[in-house]
């Protein structure tokens, strides 16, 4: 079994370095996390080279990010990984809400049948990195360089010149687009002389790594003030390995060099597990951390040639798993759009909308990450004399059960408002709004086989979803091929109970067509598309129109 | 539909009842177990309210302006 905690990677001095003057590639990524990972792999998939720079040789060093969204599995099935990480991974769905020592809240993120993946895995950041450092070594696009720190950037209309630092000493590379995904603290941002403002938060918590043989459920426990540790919140979270994530509040005070020495995290999980019931299971403290945090965003994530992804460009709290999952997002939304830049099929102005509609999520992300963490750290007399009366009521009244907020978690943004969305024509009802993730559902093929419906919109293009059968469907099947797009088209029978769902999820009839982005966002719907309604929305969604 | 709205002329079944009933609903708390049950009185007429847009105004109306 390969430990993706210890495992490093070699340095290899690159024809680059000799060249006399900078090699031109058209897409470099600087930071190999999950997001640059994933950007890569997507690029590669669609037929782009890409040089992928990381500043160490290691993967993520703790378990960091542990739990990755079901959009985020979506995405990475796309990449052709998301089966190992589910194999691996914790799934679960299920929450629970403590108030001292009393459950207060259940909620379950995949209430409904009838989805490929659940709505959670946890598992380590290490090897969601791996395991993606993997795919990508599997694509001979991509040529991803350790120990390849950039220190320098110098933008021009047509690209961007980086310094390189490398244990070889410094090189340039000469680069059509950059894009950054390297981190928090990100380098590129402070090189180009760009921050990201908001809300820093005047607390500490304490997150740990604990494995141990507990035969608890996997689901999501959280804690406001419990007996075991009073007046702050816990959290309690399942990982791969029979490990665990605990995170403890300690408030702003706590000393963060002090708090992070097992000998005094153990004194805390143990009154924790004594506190539920499992006064003798023996536990083993690994990775630990004292963190703060900020809910802040970069005001634009494009600059000229360089295009900002995942926590460079914008930081939640860790409460909503919002992090690493709106990254993976960034990253599913620029791909296709540099590939279609790349490709000559669009514009640069398309890559203004990843801009635009990812700081519109951004934007999302960061409201519901500030509101769950005023309702855990509340920052005024007011703010907990509120939160204390919600968490009271609880014990008596189902309605305030909906205001507890121990972090709503993540789900796609719908970018409703974007520019690459058609206006509906026709009337429709329920979630699958033009700007909306494409929802999965069992799917029924003509042969008898079954599927799911995301699985097949893998298409590197636009895909039409094509519902019902019979003489509507046949014609509007007709329309898609007469428009003579490069599309993929996928045909949805709803002949069987559960082939139904799909139906049911698009509000559709026979004939009624869906066209998805190649990120599977919807971008236009009609009941019966004419050919010119379906070239048109292709141009507006290449921002061609 | 129209949007509903506050009301703030006089609407109380009994106005003098309800205002003994409220000061006696304190009787025996402290000033800072007062404060909590008028926490949580506010939020259980919150949710008896229902509406956003009607509970915007009433801020407006307790506010002042």
């Amino acid at each position: 079994m390969i430990d993706y905690q210890s495992l490093r990677f070699d340095y290899h001095r690159h024809a680059d370095q000799d060249a006399a003057t900078p090699a031109h590639h058209p897409v470099v990524i600087v930071g190999a996390g999950p997001v640059g990972l994933t950007l890569a792999i997507d690029l590669a998939l669609r037929q782009v080279p890409v040089v992928l720079l990381d500043n160490d040789n290691t993967l993520s060093s703790g378990s960091r990010a542990i739990c990755f969204a079901k959009r985020s599995l979506e995405v990475f099935d796309r990449l052709g990984c998301g089966d190992r990480m589910v194999d691996k991974g914790v799934s679960w769905s299920v929450g629970k809400v403590f108030f001292h020592d009393e459950q207060v809240y259940r909620f379950d993120l995949l209430p409904e049948p009838g989805h490929e993946r659940p709505a959670f895995i946890n598992l380590q950041q290490y090897y969601v990195e791996g395991y993606l450092v993997e795919r990508a070594a599997a694509l001979p696009l991509i040529d991803l360089r350790w120990n390849n720190k950039v220190t320098g950037i110098e933008q021009r209309d047509d690209g961007a010149v980086l310094t390189v630092e490398t244990p070889e000493g410094n090189y340039q590379l000469a680069a059509g687009y950059v894009a950054a995904c390297d981190g928090s603290r990100s380098n590129l941002r402070q090189l180009l002389g760009q921050e990201a403002k908001g809300r820093i938060f005047r607390d500490r918590f304490l997150i740990a790594d604990i494995t141990m043989d507990a035969p608890l459920p996997t689901e999501r426990r959280f804690w406001f003030d419990p007996s075991f540790h009073p007046g702050q919140s816990v959290l309690l979270h399942k990982q791969a390995d029979g490990m665990w994530r605990v995170d403890f509040q300690l408030g702003w005070d706590a000393d963060p060099v002090e708090e992070r020495k097992p000998e005094h995290i153990t004194p805390r999980v143990r009154a924790l597990l004594d506190s539920i019931g499992f006064a003798n299971v023996q536990f083993q403290i690994g990775w630990a951390s004292v963190y703060t945090f900020a809910c802040q965003r970069m005001e634009r994530f494009r600059h000229g040639r360089v295009l900002f992804a995942g926590d460079s460009a914008h930081g939640v709290s860790p409460f909503g798993a919002r992090g690493a999952n709106s990254g993976v997002q960034d990253a599913d939304n620029l791909a296709w759009k540099l590939a279609a830049v790349l490709k000559g099929d669009a514009p640069d102005a398309l890559l203004d909308s990843y801009a635009s509609e990812r700081e519109y999520a951004a934007d999302e992300n960061i409201r519901h990450s500030t509101r769950a963490t005023d309702f855990i750290t509340p920052k005024s007399e007011v703010s907990r004399l509120f939160r204390d009366a919600v968490l009271e009521l609880t014990k008596r009244h189902a309605f305030a059960r909906t205001l507890v907020n121990s972090g709503r978690l993540s789900v796609p943004a719908v970018l409703r408002d974007s520019p690459l969305n058609t206006v509906d024509a026709d009337a429709f009802k329920g979630a699958m709004v033009p700007g909306a993730a494409a929802a999965d559902a069992p799917t029924v093929r003509a042969d008898g086989s079954t599927g799911w419906l995301l699985r097949e919109c893998h298409g590197q293009q636009f895909t039409a979803l094509v519902f019902g059968a019979g003489e509507a469907a046949e014609r509007s099947a007709q329309v898609l091929k007469a428009c003579d797009a490069p599309l993929h088209i996928v045909r949805v029978q709803g002949t069987t109970a559960e082939g139904e769902l799909a139906t049911q999820r698009y509000d559709a009839q026979p004939g009624t067509v869906y066209l998805l982005r190649p990120d599977q966002h919807v971008c236009a719907r009609w009941r019966q598309p004419t050919p010119t309604n379906i070239r048109a929305a292709i141009d507006r969604a290449l921002a061609r129109a | 539909m129209t949007k509903q709205a506050l009301i703030t002329t006089p609407n109380l079944e009994a106005s003098d009842d309800f205002y003994e009933a409220l000061i006696e609903a304190h009787q025996g708390l402290s000033t800072e177990e007062s404060h909590a049950f008028n926490a949580r009185l506010v939020l259980v007429l919150a949710n008896h309210i229902g509406s956003l847009a009607v509970l915007r105004d009433a801020f407006e109306a307790a506010r002042g302006s």
